[in-house]
């Protein structure tokens, strides 16, 4: 099955698919940034493919000098019974990058998360708003240069 | 230094309002109200806040707020060991901390390439299945109760009791169990459990006969439910939904039997379904899904082999205390594990299993290093309060609770 994914994804967006990789039989395919909806409506809607659940969205600081953040979507397939993640690079200068909540509406929230954490923004998003922590916080928390103990004073708390 | 402005109104508020709509305040009669739902609100669950736009007494619109227990788990997760992480996974799903457990380690398990032996898969499955017939109880009790019944709630919460009890019994807490290990369990199912457990199957069926007998006529509770939330099959897809929502929306979709994990694949149960897609048939599903429970119970109980509980992997299982204190080698092995961690390969899993609210999935970025460079949860009731307002839309405010009583959010999952 995975051949089968990688094979069609490459005939169909030869310049889209940077690479795949394999890791304990989970199938990883790394997507140009540009083109990431493009690939998404595909594999939603190939009727082989028909990657219909969105499972979940994520973020991840890699801390490197280019291409700082990663944002992994995990897809479902209940005909395939089968996953696959899709993988998008994002830089630290240009922290936009397009919402996947037009192809599966259960990726806002998710995606909602990885704002609120990393600070992407995701463009074309119909309610980009922080999700766990306050409104108006002023940090990502899960970024790699946030400290494990908070920033003092960064929340507020009532007075007396 | 944190500064409030005061001028701007809260995004929360914004996200709520149309653009084209005025809200007064002073005249709610006339006007749509903004009433605001929790996060103390005995309906909610715990600490779920949501801000309801009223038209009279019909939801325009609803917009849940989470955050209210978040913890930072996942942050946590990058500065302490594989080994380390484990009692925080009790404090998710709190209502199911066994299948937490039992998730988690799987994840680090498919990391590291440690199979554990068969006697703990099948205790494994085994206490996902009590877990899983613990958290459906509270979730019919608190959904009979939300709507008025409350002697259900009694009832249910005493079967769980039971549970709880053997769960002490196997691993000496009630609530915060802990107890898998990576490559294996803390200590060996006991004799005591069986018969505790048999106890409890005999007694389970006549037990859900009478939650069936108070409910399932029950014309009160028939009409508080049927038709209410209502979210088609392919929102339900598109947005996301596991676990009993996605199949009483009838999508047939089991982890258990669509990805095999454990020894599932061994054992007889159905998956089962409903079509009407509404806080009646989640009810039905999660009521036979419970008795499906107690089947596979049965059978595990039956088919379950004798010998160890560990896998045979020194540098990667933390070695029995009796051991260490009398041999060399398993002091060196403990000593690394625990001050070091374990050793896992570069790269990056994905393991979900089928817990009691859905697909409860752990993500891990691997850096080659003890700890993980990056955890991720994938949390079933987060996602599935996604779905809250598109089920809320056009309800009554009563219905409100029904609906949140059917996704049985446990809020220390969702906001992590």
């Amino acid at each position: 099955m995975n051949t089968l994914i990688i094979e069609k994804l490459k005939n169909r967006f030869p310049d889209s698919i940077e690479s795949t990789h394999e890791f304990r039989g989970d199938l990883t395919v790394q997507v140009k940034k540009s083109d990431v909806v493009k690939v998404a409506e595909f594999l939603k809607n190939d009727s082989e493919l028909a990657f219909d659940l969105p499972v979940d969205a994520l973020g991840v600081d890699m801390y490197r000098p280019e291409n700082r953040f990663e944002v992994v979507y995990i897809l479902y397939s209940t005909a395939n019974k089968k996953y696959l993640r899709l993988k998008v690079l994002v830089d630290e200068d240009d922290l936009g990058t397009p919402t996947l909540s037009t192809v599966w509406a259960g990726a806002a929230w998710n995606e909602r998360e990885v704002f609120d954490m990393f600070g992407i923004k995701f463009s074309g998003h119909p309610d980009l708003r922080r999700m766990y922590m306050p409104e108006d916080y002023q940090y990502y928390p899960l970024r790699k240069d946030f400290p494990l103990m908070g920033i003092p004073d960064s929340i507020p708390l009532p007075r007396k | 230094m944190f500064v409030t402005d005061h001028s701007k109104k809260p995004q929360i508020l914004q996200a709520l309002e149309d653009a084209d709509t005025s809200i007064t305040i002073d005249d709610p009669l006339e006007n749509t109200m903004i009433l605001n739902m929790g996060p103390q609100h005995p309906a909610t669950h715990g600490v779920l806040r949501v801000l309801l736009k009223l038209d009279g007494e019909r939801v325009v619109n609803c917009v849940p707020e989470l955050g209210y227990l978040h913890r930072g788990y996942e942050k946590i997760a990058e500065n302490a060991t594989y080994h380390e992480f484990i009692p925080h996974t009790d404090r998710l799903d709190y209502l199911s901390p066994l299948s937490n457990n039992v998730g988690y380690v799987m994840a680090v398990e498919k990391l590291i390439g440690v199979e554990v032996p068969r006697r703990a898969q099948f205790i494994r499955v085994m206490i996902c299945e009590m877990a899983r017939i613990a958290s459906h109880l509270v979730a019919i009790g608190s959904m009979a109760m939300d709507v008025g019944a409350l002697t259900v709630l009694l009832w249910t919460f005493r079967e769980r009791e039971k549970l709880m009890d053997i769960y002490d019994v196997l691993c000496g807490a009630r609530f915060t169990t802990s107890y898998t290990r990576i490559g294996g369990l803390m200590q060996d199912w006991t004799d005591t459990c069986t018969q505790m457990l048999r106890k409890f199957l005999d007694e389970f069926d006549q037990d859900m006969q009478e939650v069936q007998d108070l409910l399932f006529t029950n014309r009160i509770f028939i009409d508080r439910c049927e038709g209410v939330g209502y979210l088609s099959r392919e929102d339900c897809l598109s947005m996301g939904m596991t676990g009993p929502i996605l199949r009483a929306s009838g999508v047939p979709r089991d982890l258990r039997r669509d990805n095999p994990y454990l020894v599932y694949d061994e054992l007889d149960f159905d998956v089962i379904t409903a079509t009407e897609s509404d806080a009646l048939a989640r009810f039905y599903v999660r009521f036979s899904e419970a008795k499906e429970s107690a089947r596979i119970l049965r059978q595990a109980l039956d088919k379950m082999p004798h010998g160890p509980i560990h896998a045979q992997e020194a540098k990667k299982v933390l070695p029995r205390k009796e051991r260490i204190y009398t041999k060399m080698e398993e002091l060196i092995h403990d000593f690394m594990l625990i001050n070091l961690g374990i050793d896992p390969p570069v790269g990056e899993v994905y393991q979900g299993i089928e817990s009691s609210k859905g697909e409860f999935g752990i993500y891990i970025v691997s850096d080659g290093t003890g700890h993980p460079w990056r955890m991720k949860i994938r949390s079933p009731s987060m996602v599935n309060l996604s779905a809250l307002p598109a089920m809320c839309r056009g309800a009554m405010v009563s219905d409100i609770v029904a609906i949140i009583g059917s996704i049985d959010p446990v809020m220390g999952e969702a906001d992590k």
